[in-house]
C-alpha cells in the first residue's frame, strides 16, 4: 500500500543535501548545535522535541524522538506529560480565540 | 516463565543464534570482523589479563526477559568446588589479576559461593572482588538475609541490575514485584554502609534499556537515578553503569519475536565506534564457565565460543602465555560492545 509517509524515509533525511548541499549542511550543523547540552540538558531538549513533534504532527519526528527520549532515560509518564504539554498548547491556542468570538458576539449583540 | 533451554527454543542453541546473527541486515551482509579490520584491530588481541570473571552457574531465582545467560530456577548447571579450586590456583599465581568478578545466574545460589569468596579474600588481600547480585536473592530465603553483612566482611563490591527507577519498567524486564524487592534489598545494603558517603563499601548499579533501544549518556543517567532513588526511596549508591543489551539468548529471542532484530542491529552497526572497539572488555578479561571452560567474555560463553584453539581452553590446563597470545573470538553480537559510548560489564568504555 502506498502512503505519503514511509518510516524508511527517515533514514534518508541526510540525503536532502544532495539537491542543495550548502543549505542542507548548514541546516544539519545548526540542528546538531541546537541539540547539544547547553543551558538545557540534552534530555530536556529531547522532551521538548517530542512535544513539538506531536504539536506539528510529524510522524518521522515522533518516531525519532520517542526513541531518543527512551535512550536518554525518560520514562513513559514523562513522555506522555510532554505530549500533554503539546496538547494543552494546541487546545489552548484554539480556546483562546474564543475571546475573539466573544468580542464579536458582544459587538453584534444588543 | 521457563528458560529458552527448557522450552527447547532454537535460540537456546548457539547454532540457532549464529543463523540469526550471520544473516543479512536489511539485505546487507555485515561482518564484525570487517569493522574491526577497518579500525586496524583485526585479529583482536588481548592487552593483558586483569579481570577474572567466573560464572558460578546458570541457576537464578529470577527469569529476566533480556537475560543473556538464559538463567532461571530451571537451570541446574553450577560450578563445583573442585573447579573453584582450580580458579583459586590461577588467581594465586597470576599477580596481574586485580579484579575477581563473580557472576551467574545468581552466584549466591551456588552452595560453595561463600567458600569461594572467603578463599579469594584470604589468598589475595589486594584483589577487588565483585559480586553481580540481582538484589532479590537477599530476600528470597532467610539463609540469604545476611548477605549484606557477608559482603561487608569480605570487602566485596556489589554490582546490581536496576533497569530503571520505576516499578513498571523494571518489572517488565525482570518480573513482577522485582522492583519493590530490589528497593528493599538496596536499603538493606545501605544500612550496612554500602553506597553511603564516606564508606568504602561500593554499591554500583547497572542500567540496561528495557527494550530495543540503546542506553543514553552514562553520567546523565547516573544523575537522574541518584536524584530519583534518593528523593523517592532514600537510596544511595556509588556509580551507574550503562550496559547495552547484547543480541544473544533471551534478548535475541525478544528482538526476533518483536520484529525489532534488523532495526536494532542496524542501530548497533551504525553506531560502531572504533575507540569503543579498542577498549572492549575481552581484551583484559577472561571468562570462566561453570564447567571450567575458558571464554573471551560471558557472552561468548553463552554462545559456547571457547577461547581460540591452541590457547588453554580449560582452567585445569591453564597456560598464561598461550592465553595472552590468543586471538579473541568474535561474531556479530560483538557490535553490542562497540556501539556509541561502548559497553562492558563495567559500563561505558569510550
Amino acid at each position: 500500500m502506498k502512503t505519503y509517509y514511509n518510516p524508511e524515509d527517515l533514514k534518508k533525511f541526510g540525503n536532502i543535501t544532495e539537491l542543495q548541499k550548502a543549505m542542507g549542511d548548514k541546516f544539519f550543523d545548526y540542528y546538531a548545535e541546537v541539540f547539544k547540552e547547553g543551558a538545557l540538558t540534552a534530555r530536556e531538549k529531547s522532551l521538548i522535541a517530542l512535544a513539538v513533534a506531536h504539536a506539528i504532527q510529524c510522524p518521522y519526528c515522533i518516531d525519532a524522538y520517542s526513541v531518543d527520549t527512551l535512550e536518554k532515560g525518560c520514562d513513559e509518564e514523562q513522555m506522555m506529560e510532554a505530549v500533554h504539554v503539546a496538547a494543552a498548547i494546541r487546545g489552548g491556542a484554539s480556546l483562546v480565540h474564543g475571546t475573539q468570538m466573544m468580542n464579536k458576539i458582544k459587538e453584534l449583540s444588543m | 516463565m521457563k528458560s529458552l533451554k527448557a522450552l527447547k527454543h532454537s535460540l537456546a542453541n548457539p547454532k540457532g543464534a549464529f543463523e540469526v546473527l550471520e544473516s543479512p541486515i536489511f539485505d546487507r551482509s555485515v561482518s564484525f570482523a570487517d569493522y574491526l579490520d577497518s579500525s586496524g584491530l583485526f585479529p583482536l588481541k588481548p592487552t593483558q589479563l586483569e579481570i577474572f570473571q567466573i560464572n558460578l552457574g546458570k541457576m537464578c531465582n529470577q527469569v529476566c526477559k533480556h537475560c543473556h545467560v538464559d538463567a532461571g530456577p530451571d537451570r541446574k548447571e553450577i560450578m563445583t568446588r573442585a573447579t573453584m579450586a582450580e580458579c583459586l590456583r590461577v588467581i594465586r599465581s597470576e599477580s596481574s589479576i586485580h579484579t575477581m568478578d563473580l557472576t551467574g545466574g545468581a552466584p549466591e545460589m551456588n552452595p560453595d559461593f561463600r567458600w569461594l569468596v572467603e578463599e579469594i579474600r584470604s589468598s589475595r588481600q589486594d584483589v577487588k572482588i565483585i559480586v553481580r547480585c540481582n538484589l532479590t536473592i537477599i530476600l528470597a530465603n532467610p539463609r540469604f538475609h545476611d548477605l549484606p553483612d557477608f559482603f561487608k566482611t569480605n570487602r566485596v563490591e556489589v554490582v546490581s541490575s536496576l533497569p530503571y527507577f520505576t516499578a513498571s519498567r523494571t518489572d517488565s524486564q525482570r518480573g513482577d514485584g522485582v522492583f519493590e524487592k530490589s528497593i528493599d534489598a538496596l536499603l538493606r545494603l545501605n544500612q550496612v554502609g554500602y553506597g553511603m558517603e564516606g564508606s568504602d563499601l561500593v554499591l554500583n548499579l547497572v542500567y540496561n534499556p528495557a527494550g530495543a533501544f540503546l542506553p543514553g549518556d552514562q553520567s546523565e543517567l547516573e544523575l537522574e537515578f541518584k536524584k530519583k532513588l534518593l528523593d523517592r526511596y532514600g537510596i544511595h549508591f556509588n556509580s551507574l553503569f550503562t550496559i547495552t543489551n547484547i543480541p544473544i539468548s533471551r534478548f535475541l529471542e525478544y528482538l526476533v519475536r518483536s520484529e525489532n532484530y534488523e532495526g536494532y542491529m542496524e542501530k548497533l552497526i551504525n553506531a560502531y565506534n572504533p575507540s569503543a572497539a579498542a577498549g572492549v572488555m575481552c581484551r583484559n578479561t577472561l571468562s570462566i564457565g561453570w564447567d571450567g571452560y575458558l571464554y573471551d567474555c560471558d557472552f561468548n560463553q553463552m554462545l559456547e565460543m571457547k577461547v581460540e584453539k591452541g590457547a588453554s581452553q580449560h582452567i585445569a590446563e591453564w597456560n598464561t602465555e598461550s592465553l595472552l597470545n590468543r586471538s579473541i573470538q568474535i561474531n556479530n553480537h560483538c557490535f553490542g560492545c562497540t556501539a556509541g559510548a561502548g559497553s562492558s560489564c563495567g559500563g561505558a568504555t569510550a
